[in-house]
């Protein structure tokens, strides 16, 4: 299974970015192989609509889920629309969460927040 | 002529200047372009109001002429769309109406829609016709009701004899919005509040009227005894001040119940109306000295 985080740093002892949007990198990683790779996040810098774009990188890697501390409306469309679980982080250590998800301790992430400029959640 | 009242933040009376000024004339026009807080009718009241749907465009995709291309998505600059599951999925809120994503599709699978983001209003105040533009909530970009706004009244002075005065009230700051208000105005008022804050919004607003080439001049709202940095900003620039309204609560009371002050109280009218003296001698002067 492979599964997507924003993370500050391209290793894996880097922590869970705040944002999933504007985060600067993402890790994706393959649970059953133990393969990261990481990407650089195109919409980091975008004028705006950053979580749709952020969102379309996560579809387009084939993950099967997200593992993010937060997601607004907008992204979590295009992530749902994909058919991309979203799991809620629970703390900002890449490992334990990574080793919550193989545990199966995560949980989906329930509140998808509006936005933060006034576009999503209508 | 058309007449801009600005200032570089909002609350430091630019709402106070345009209606005052606007009702201190003989025949006006009152055009609130602070689409996104228009205040201005609540002092008005007008009646008989006449209301117009804005609409913007927005693309539509046609999903049997799509081939999945994805140029679309990768023009958008505003992440405005996105293709997922062989489908191009499109985010209204994000859009800003620039059409590129149709002009780029190969297949011309996109074309538009309408989609209301506002109205204006038009109604009458004794002596003022009132226009307000209204954007919803949540809209990007107020400009596609402000065009409307402004091209209003181009016809209805069309239909007019004499010189009849259009006064805008802009939207507060420099950006866009503030751009697209004051681009055809023959004259621009700066409101300037007497703190060293307030010369900060002042200089904001100064170089955009210079910057676009306007004539100008400062009114100096909220004056206290004392120094007052606005003023000396000017005096320093050689910039004209057009007036000086003092700091008083009656002027407050009557704002904040939304009295229109020169309606209620004479010293109150003979202020603007020597205020709008001194700005048509100034529109005038312009328009001799650069026709």
């Amino acid at each position: 299974m492979k599964i997507a985080i924003p993370v500050n740093d391209k290793t894996m002892d880097t922590d869970v970015c705040i944002s999933f949007g504007r985060t600067p990198y993402f890790l994706i990683y393959d649970t059953e192989s133990k393969e990261s790779t990481f990407l650089d996040n195109a919409a980091a810098s975008s004028q705006g609509g950053a979580g749709i774009l952020a969102a379309q990188t996560i579809v387009d890697n084939k993950a099967d889920a997200l593992l993010t501390p937060r997601c607004g409306q907008n992204a979590a469309d295009v992530i749902n629309a994909g058919n991309v679980k979203i799991y809620k982080t629970i703390n900002d250590s890449l490992k334990d969460n990574i080793d919550a998800f193989n545990k199966g301790e995560l949980k989906l992430l329930s509140e998808i927040h509006a936005g933060f400029h006034n576009h999503g959640g209508k | 002529m058309k007449i801009a009242v600005l200032s570089g933040k909002g609350g430091t009376g630019k709402t106070l200047v345009s209606v005052n000024l606007a009702s201190s004339a003989k025949k006006s026009t009152y055009i609130d372009c602070d689409v996104e807080e228009p205040n201005g009718h609540l002092f008005f009241k007008p009646k008989h109001i006449k209301t117009e749907d804005i609409n913007i465009k927005i693309p539509l995709v046609d999903y049997n002429l799509c081939n999945g291309c994805r140029k679309c998505v990768e023009f958008c600059k505003f992440n405005a769309l996105a293709y997922i599951k062989n489908k191009v999925m499109v985010f209204d809120d994000v859009c800003h109406s620039c059409g590129g994503c149709m002009l780029f599709c190969p297949t011309n699978a996109i074309s538009e829609k309408d989609k209301k983001i506002g109205e204006v209003q038009k109604g009458i105040s004794d002596n003022v016709t009132v226009v307000t533009g209204m954007l919803n909530t949540g809209e990007a970009s107020g400009v596609p009701i402000i065009k409307k706004l402004l091209s209003y009244n181009i016809e209805d002075n069309e239909n007019t004899v004499g010189d009849k005065l259009t006064f805008i009230d802009c939207p507060p700051g420099s950006a866009c919005v503030v751009m697209e208000s004051i681009k055809d105005a023959d004259y621009c008022v700066l409101v300037a509040e007497p703190t060293v804050f307030g010369v900060h919004n002042l200089e904001m607003v100064y170089e955009l009227v210079r910057l676009f080439n306007k004539p100008y001049g400062v009114v100096l709202n909220k004056c206290m005894d004392g120094e007052n940095p606005a003023e000396r900003f000017c005096l320093d620039r050689n910039i004209k001040v057009l007036g000086k309204i003092p700091f008083e609560s009656e002027l407050g009371t009557l704002n904040s119940n939304a009295l229109i002050s020169i309606r209620e109280n004479k010293r109150y009218k003979d202020m603007f109306s020597k205020i709008l003296q001194k700005v048509t001698e100034e529109v005038r002067n312009e328009t001799i000295v650069n026709p």
